[in-house]
């Protein structure tokens, strides 16, 4: 598979190696012959609905699940045949940030020091590590049930750094956290990036894949795009985005989805978007075509479109394209 | 848009829990039949005016008044008109689709012929219409959400209460939820709806942003990007960290922030500062490929707000 979206200068040894996996659970397919490569130091979104596979992509590659099919090589090592070894490397945080909220900031930074056998004399100055980068110098003492969001999710990437990993799982690390932390956080997972540091991310909040250096976009535990989210808003919509400002957007919507290279049409907010195939050739002629049924939109624009415009679009060709086949 | 009274009118709105204030003086209002958006992030007081709005928490101070009732010094009038669902709206999983559309019609006394034909529409708009006879409990989450969206509307209000209905939905799932939103405004539905993803702001009409209990901004979506102090400028480079030593500190630069693609900075103003940026990155010898203004997302303009203070 060709990368188009990759740094150049991240091109040297992959440390994430997925070949052709799959997984079933009885007769479901819940990964379908899925390939990638991560660099070393490159941060590669995983993007998708609900249930499309991607915690399982990620389970299989930390060797929590064995996987039915294809190879896994995480730094180096086939996960199949030394799932301990790669555990050893790579550093997990989930969702739900796995923090104990009853005991102390360093209370859960000795005890996951403890899980990943970070040795006796690293100790210490790995947690300092840990709290500095968190931020969270001064509240070691704290009850993690007393922090706000963004405090326990630095606490919580603090920890599932400890060991020094050089591969790095988050399974959707950041929801509601206020913007500031987020973007705090953000800024933490660019610095480990540029020491070296390979991350997987997963997520479905489109402006987090902003943030990757490279998104893979997985629907019905299949790879259906991959690419850098400039690159996947440039080629991966199939047509070119309209804004249309108008009054009366429940008759103008109706209209629209009649009209001829109109390809989709949706409500935002107080304007529509519509996907057509060619900017230029639907702004000269929408308008005619509109007023002929007596409607004037106040205003249309061509708009680029977001991540998650893409992201709609591509999953809604998949399914189409699914349906075709059946 | 017309001198209509607003069908609900918030004024400085007060909710303590001990020493913190979760709600500091709130004002805003919601026109007849638009989508109103309370926008912030977790903590910001979404949940506690929410509350306050369906009449099932008591306000510590300030008036709320819902279509004309005073909804604090008589909630129960209130609630006639209003319909709440809760961030856990209490589906029945162990009861099917149906089961549970019938228990809410019961409780609201919706007589069978009026909610069986609104039930099967609002199904159907859902693209759910086929899952009557599936247990909640084996539906997805943004079916969940779905399905409690038509349950809370098997009683035909006029105003519809969504607390972070969207909040773990994916955006092919988010998508269909706002399609149905908009299909009840047609309807004349008032919707008031609270997100923590900011990016949702721009799907309602007009909005109101949270953060720590209090508003920083109240209009449309499209006048709060022009809100945005000065312009965001994309730095396209391989190397972000570079760019952002060489560019950090430089007069009219505030905020720099790396993204997968290079850096993302506020500028006071544009066309004076990106031959300046230029200049600079010229000057460290950092490799780039562009520079150019951007379109702010609404989280760019949240945290500039944030910044300078807000504004009433």
């Amino acid at each position: 598979m060709t990368d188009p979206g990759r740094p150049i200068e991240a091109r040297n040894e992959d440390q994430v190696i997925a070949d052709d996996l799959v997984k079933r659970f009885g007769k479901f397919v819940a990964v379908d012959h899925v390939s990638f490569r991560i660099a070393s130091g490159e941060i590669m979104g995983f993007l998708g609905p609900n249930g499309a596979g991607k915690s399982t992509i990620i389970r299989i590659l930390c060797g929590l699940l064995g996987a039915s099919g294809g190879r896994a090589i995480v730094a180096g090592i086939d996960v199949s045949k030394d799932p301990e070894g790669v555990r050893q490397r790579i550093g997990y945080m989930s969702q739900k940030f796995s923090l104990y909220r009853d005991l102390t900031v360093e209370e859960n930074l000795r005890f996951f020091g403890g899980i990943y056998s970070v040795p006796r004399a690293e100790l210490a100055e790995r947690m300092r590590f840990a709290i500095d980068m968190a931020g969270l110098a001064g509240r070691e003492g704290a009850l993690v049930a007393t922090l706000a969001g963004g405090w326990q999710q630095r606490l919580a990437l603090g920890c599932a750094v400890l060991h020094r990993p050089p591969i790095l799982f988050l399974d959707e690390p950041t929801s509601g956290v206020e913007p500031a932390s987020r973007r705090r956080f953000w800024d933490l997972i660019h610095s480990l990036a540029s020491d070296g540091v390979t991350v997987l991310v997963s997520t479905h909040y489109m402006d987090e894949a902003e943030y990757c250096h490279r998104v893979a976009l997985i629907n019905h535990g299949r790879l259906i795009a991959t690419g850098s989210p400039a690159k996947l808003k440039q080629t991966a919509i199939g047509g070119e985005l309209l804004l249309v400002e108008c009054d009366g957007l429940g008759a103008t919507l109706a209209a629209l989805q009649d009209a001829p290279d109109v390809q989709d049409c949706s409500v935002f907010g107080n304007a529509l978007h519509i996907l057509v195939g060619n900017a230029e050739k639907s702004l000269s002629e929408l308008p005619d075509f509109l007023s002929a049924k007596g409607l004037r939109p106040r205003r249309m624009a061509r708009i680029a479109p977001s991540l998650e415009d893409v992201f709609v679009q591509l999953i809604a060709a998949d399914v189409a394209g699914r349906r075709a086949v059946a | 848009m017309t001198a209509e009274a607003p069908i609900i009118q918030v004024d400085g709105l007060i909710k303590r829990f001990a020493e913190l204030a979760a709600v500091d003086r709130l004002s805003f209002s919601v026109n007849r039949g638009e989508i109103f958006g309370l926008v912030g992030p977790d903590g910001a007081g979404k949940t506690a005016t929410m509350r306050m709005l369906a009449g099932v928490m008591r306000p510590d101070g300030g008036a709320i008044v819902i279509d004309g009732v005073d909804a604090v010094a008589d909630p129960e009038e209130a609630k006639q008109h209003v319909s709440y669902m809760p961030q856990r709206f209490g589906l029945y999983e162990d009861l099917t689709v149906d089961e549970n559309i019938r228990f809410y019609a019961d409780l609201f006394e919706v007589p069978p012929a009026a909610w069986r034909e609104r039930a099967r529409r609002l199904l159907a708009a859902s693209g759910m219409s086929n899952f009557g006879g599936f247990k909640a409990g084996q539906l997805s989450g943004g079916m969940k959400q779905k399905l409690g969206v038509t349950c809370a509307l098997v009683h035909t209000p006029k105003i519809l209460l969504l607390d972070e209905p969207t909040t773990g939905v994916d955006p092919v799932s988010r998508r269909d939820f706002w399609r149905i939103l908009y299909g009840l405004r047609e309807d004349g539905v008032t919707i008031v709806i609270s997100t923590a993803y900011l990016d949702e702001a721009e799907r309602c009409n007009r909005l109101t942003l949270l953060h720590s209990g209090h508003a920083l901004y109240c209009d449309t979506p499209a006048a709060l990007k022009q809100r945005m102090p000065g312009a965001l400028l994309a730095i396209a480079s391989t190397d972000g960290r570079a760019v952002r030593a060489a560019i950090t500190g430089q007069p009219g630069v505030s905020q720099v922030l790396l993204v997968g693609d290079g850096v993302h900075a506020v500028v006071d103003d544009a066309h004076e500062r990106i031959p300046q940026l230029r200049d600079a990155l010229g000057h460290a010898g950092v490799p780039f490929t562009d520079i150019a203004v951007a379109a702010p997302s609404i989280e760019d303009v949240f945290v500039a707000l944030l910044e300078t203070g807000g504004a009433p």
